[in-house]
């Protein structure tokens, strides 16, 4: 094909579109650029500096998800100079927070008074919220960095924990600025930015609010994107993913439909994400479809048919319900006409359940008095 | 909706009318949002509040309360007047333009700003934009639909479209945002009076032995059913002797609740399925307990037609059943066997009657849902409507004239009131407000005022205050806000013991049926 653009990566050549980027031509052949910072969707930063790669005749290693492809550029992924900057700028991080798991420094003699002064800033006695969900804590194995030999800072900025949903743990955060991406480029909230210069960097919320006081609107997805432990659900805080079993759905709010997955451990929701791969979402939700599930298990919730009996209910049987209602229907249907019966269905319940209501209302009932609350 | 949800991103214009999107329809707002602020488009806001969007708008335009025909009107007058429509669009596609075009004749700009207070240059400045749109969106809820001129409102938006030829187009099209999560399928389903499953008219007697042959009956009624707006009056005069209510809580949705309150209690029998003890339960002589979304197998439609699967989590509370299952052991005991052994059994079912579901299987949606009318198996889906032609062959301008809203305000109630919804709770709350979270950022009810009202009456923020219409008061605490514009006050209708509701106006949209929840006049008075 003429004008076709061709770009080296590892030896082998690709052919590339004007425009995309290192990284995107490395997806495209399954060719695995670990990145951090990097967010589907969104505009690239070029932050964390874990996407580096080298490339043949530049003297600086170049961020593959910011760096354009060009003609004949040749790329080396997985280069020693390449290895040895990922190691640095992963143990770097990981020296500078709270990131108390085994990556971290577990062979160190300082390791012990190092944990126990996490727990006490943590106020509990377990490892990092985001221990074994954590791009982190990954890449840290994968390329064997662990966080000691630097002396430990105490925290600049105190936990956030004054909202009722999600968690700001500064301690653990990497700057990586993928909440911010995610707040202003995805769900277009315009809540958080960065805030403070050099070592005093915070991520903000309006000129340095609580969460509660500033433009937020409690949607989580920073929460979401956060790729370690410095975004975590209050009423989940310590999830284990490997705990919970994962269950895809649709919420159940308003009419948008997002796709969901519910995590579920006991028989018990413990937290709602957005599911990535599906519209119309692709990963986003409100603050109703995160966090408004409590309804789910709540102790107010009807368990057993109910029959009112002078003025008041009491508990029956269904047999004893379902025998009553249709003993009245049918007596109000022989006696009045069926035209004189009203059913509601609903707008809440699912297509199946609505299309029996339906055809017992016609077909039973045998009326067309059916509706629901669309007009309501 | 016409188009899809990703499809606003592809808009160059997007005209957004009676939705507070971010609050109401949070998720689908970020893409309206990307489109502005990412992918250069336009955008108009109508709405009588100044939400949120209006500050990611180009033009907001205020219009007074239940004037939507008027501006609707002003637009394609200057449109058709500067010569800026799709005449390719309206020669092939459409029927009776030179209709529509005498009644706009009269819609000038001023004209037009003497009816709803806005500005005559904004109108044509929003006019010339829209009409300059290779693809212009329209997004519409409820303050759109939730008058007295509701379906006025929706024809007039599918002028305007027409008009333009935004109809078929990615990026296009008349998107209603359907605010309940199944709202989509509970009308597909046929929960409606006039029609079964696919919107297949209960008065075509082919559809109608259709019908009875799938269900092994006869003697199907040919006769339009009773919307919920004329079922609860009816109940109140003894006509309508029994109701079974599913999932609903007209208690608190209901407009006049006074009214409909004693309209309940008047039934010979009131049977409630619900997964909570509702203000509308209380009055049931039967209730039947019910799973909630989590706990059960089945499908939702959502707002762009896409049917999407829905799975079981966890199990419900103690001897809770499925809906489907409840009903189904009515029918039963009423002599009609209607026995499915799961969800998926019904969905085959609803596939063998439902043209337009008749593709769509468990199988085909298990990790992406497909946009109805999707006919066969092998049929992709349709996330564009009307792309080469209407349903019904062209489309049909309709020549409507602006009416006013049911009620105005005068020296007793001197303010307008339009109630909906916050980010926080829905509807009738009684789902979100068993979430801790949520009540402590959106504790209780408020009287949402502009500071110059307030400062008018002489009502200082956050203070609780009295709130009367002709049908009722409730106490809200005040609250000033930029939102809020001098002469109109809003108030959200998610709280039962200050139910807007028991101030809103009855008064019907003499098609749809739909109530007048956005206008009426309502007086403040201090607490005793």
């Amino acid at each position: 094909m003429e004008n076709q653009q061709t770009i080296v990566i590892n030896g082998n050549r690709f052919n590339f579109t004007t425009g995309d980027t290192i990284l995107e031509v490395a997806l495209q052949n399954n060719i695995k650029i670990p990145t951090l910072c990097h967010l589907k969707g969104a505009t690239p930063t070029g932050t964390c500096r874990v996407c580096v790669v080298e490339i043949a005749g530049q003297s600086e290693l170049m961020t593959a998800c910011d760096t354009r492809a060009a003609e004949n550029m040749t790329v080396l992924t997985e280069s020693t100079r390449v290895v040895e900057s990922r190691r640095q700028t992963l143990h770097a991080m990981l020296s500078k927070g709270n990131h108390n798991c085994a990556v971290r420094a577990a062979h160190e003699e300082s390791w012990t008074a190092y944990q126990l002064k996490v727990h006490q800033e943590d106020n509990s006695p377990e490892l990092c919220p985001a221990w074994g969900d954590c791009r982190l804590q990954d890449l840290a194995y994968h390329y064997q960095v662990s966080g000691g030999g630097y002396t430990n800072v105490n925290a600049l900025y105190p936990m956030e924990m004054a909202n009722p949903f999600i968690i700001r743990d500064f301690s653990r955060c990497i700057l990586c600025g993928r909440c911010v991406k995610a707040c202003n480029e995805i769900q277009v909230n315009l809540a958080i930015n960065f805030g403070y210069q050099g070592d005093a960097a915070k991520i903000i919320a309006k000129d340095d609010k609580p969460l509660k006081d500033s433009d937020c609107v409690f949607c989580g997805e920073c929460m979401q994107v956060c790729p370690v432990g410095a975004l975590v659900p209050k009423d989940a805080r310590f999830d284990r993913p490997w705990e919970d079993e994962k269950v895809r759905s649709t919420c159940s709010y308003c009419g948008v439909g997002c796709q969901l997955d519910f995590h579920v451990k006991d028989n018990r929701i413990v937290k709602i994400s957005g599911a990535e791969d599906a519209p119309p979402n692709y990963g986003s939700l409100c603050v109703k479809g995160r966090f408004g599930f409590n309804f789910v298990s709540s102790p107010d919730r009807l368990t057993t048919p109910l029959i009112k009996e002078n003025g008041k209910f009491r508990e029956a049987t269904w047999d004893e319900a379902l025998d009553l209602t249709a003993k009245r229907f049918s007596e109000i249907k022989e006696k009045h006409g069926a035209d004189t019966i009203g059913v509601l269905t609903s707008a809440r319940i699912s297509n199946e359940d609505n299309y029996a209501a339906m055809k017992f209302t016609r077909a039973v009932l045998k009326t067309n008095n059916i509706d629901h609350c669309a007009r309501l | 909706m016409t188009n899809t949800i990703g499809d606003i991103e592809d808009a160059d214009v997007i005209l957004v009318t009676g939705s507070n999107t971010t609050e109401n329809h949070p998720v689908l707002s970020s893409h309206v949002k990307r489109a502005v602020k990412f992918k250069k488009a336009k955008m108009i806001v109508v709405d009588p509040r100044q939400i949120k969007l209006t500050g990611f708008a180009d033009h907001w335009l205020r219009p007074n309360l239940g004037t939507d025909v008027a501006w609707i009107n002003g637009l394609m007058h200057v449109i058709i007047a500067e010569n800026l429509y799709d005449k390719t669009f309206v020669e092939s596609r459409t029927t009776d333009f030179e209709a529509m075009k005498a009644v706009v004749q009269k819609f000038t700009p001023d004209y037009v700003e003497g009816i709803t207070g806005i500005p005559a240059r904004q109108m044509i400045d929003a006019a010339r934009l829209y009409a300059g749109a290779k693809a212009g969106a329209i997004l519409y809820c409820m303050g759109i639909t939730q008058h007295t001129t509701g379906t006025d409102n929706v024809k007039s938006l599918a002028n305007l479209a027409m008009l333009c030829g935004n109809l078929g187009v990615s990026g296009g099209g008349v998107n209603p945002l359907r605010g309940q999560n199944n709202v989509q399928g509970a009308c597909d389903m046929g929960g409606l009076p006039n029609v079964y499953t696919g919107y297949q008219k209960v008065t075509d007697e082919a559809v109608r032995k259709k019908m009875e042959d799938a269900w092994g009956v006869t003697g199907l009624s040919d006769k339009i059913g009773l919307t919920v707006t004329k079922m609860v009056p009816m109940a109140h005069e003894g006509e309508i002797k029994a109701m079974y209510i599913i999932g609903e809580n007209p208690l608190v949705s209901d407009p006049d609740l006074n009214h409909a309150e004693k309209s309940f209690s008047h039934l010979d029998f009131l049977v409630v399925q619900d997964i909570f003890m509702t203000e509308t339960a209380q009055l049931a002589d039967v209730i039947l307990p019910s799973v909630c979304f989590a706990e059960k197998d089945g499908t939702f439609s959502n707002t762009e037609r896409r049917v999407q699967r829905v799975r079981k989590a966890v199990d419900g509370p103690g001897a809770a059943w499925d809906d489907w299952r409840i009903t189904c052991e009515i029918a039963k005991r009423m002599g009609y066997d209607m026995a499915y052994k799961n969800a998926g059994e019904i969905f085959e079912e609803i596939r063998r009657v439902t043209p337009s579901y008749a593709g769509i299987s468990y199988t085909r949606i298990d990790s992406i849902g497909l946009h109805w009318p999707c006919p066969t198996e092998d049929h992709p889906g349709t996330p564009i409507l009307h792309t080469s032609q209407f349903t019904h062959g062209k489309g049909v301008f309709h020549a409507i004239e602006f009416i006013p809203p049911a009620e105005h305000t005068d020296d007793e109630y001197p303010l307008y009131l339009t109630t909906g919804r916050v980010l926080y709770h829905y509807h009738t709350g009684t789902m979100t407000r068993r979430t801790d979270g949520l009540n402590e950022l959106a504790p209780e009810s408020f009287v949402e005022i502009a500071a110059q009202d307030a400062e008018k009456f002489g009502i200082p923020d956050e203070s609780l205050i009295n709130v009367a219409s002709r049908r009722g008061t409730i106490t809200v605490r005040v609250k000033i806000s930029d939102m809020a514009v001098a002469g109109t006050v809003f108030i959200p209708f998610h709280y039962a013991e200050a139910a807007a509701n028991k101030l809103t106006n009855a008064a019907l949209d003499p098609v749809s049926n739909i109530p007048e929840y956005k206008v009426c006049a309502v007086k403040l008075s201090k607490v005793a």
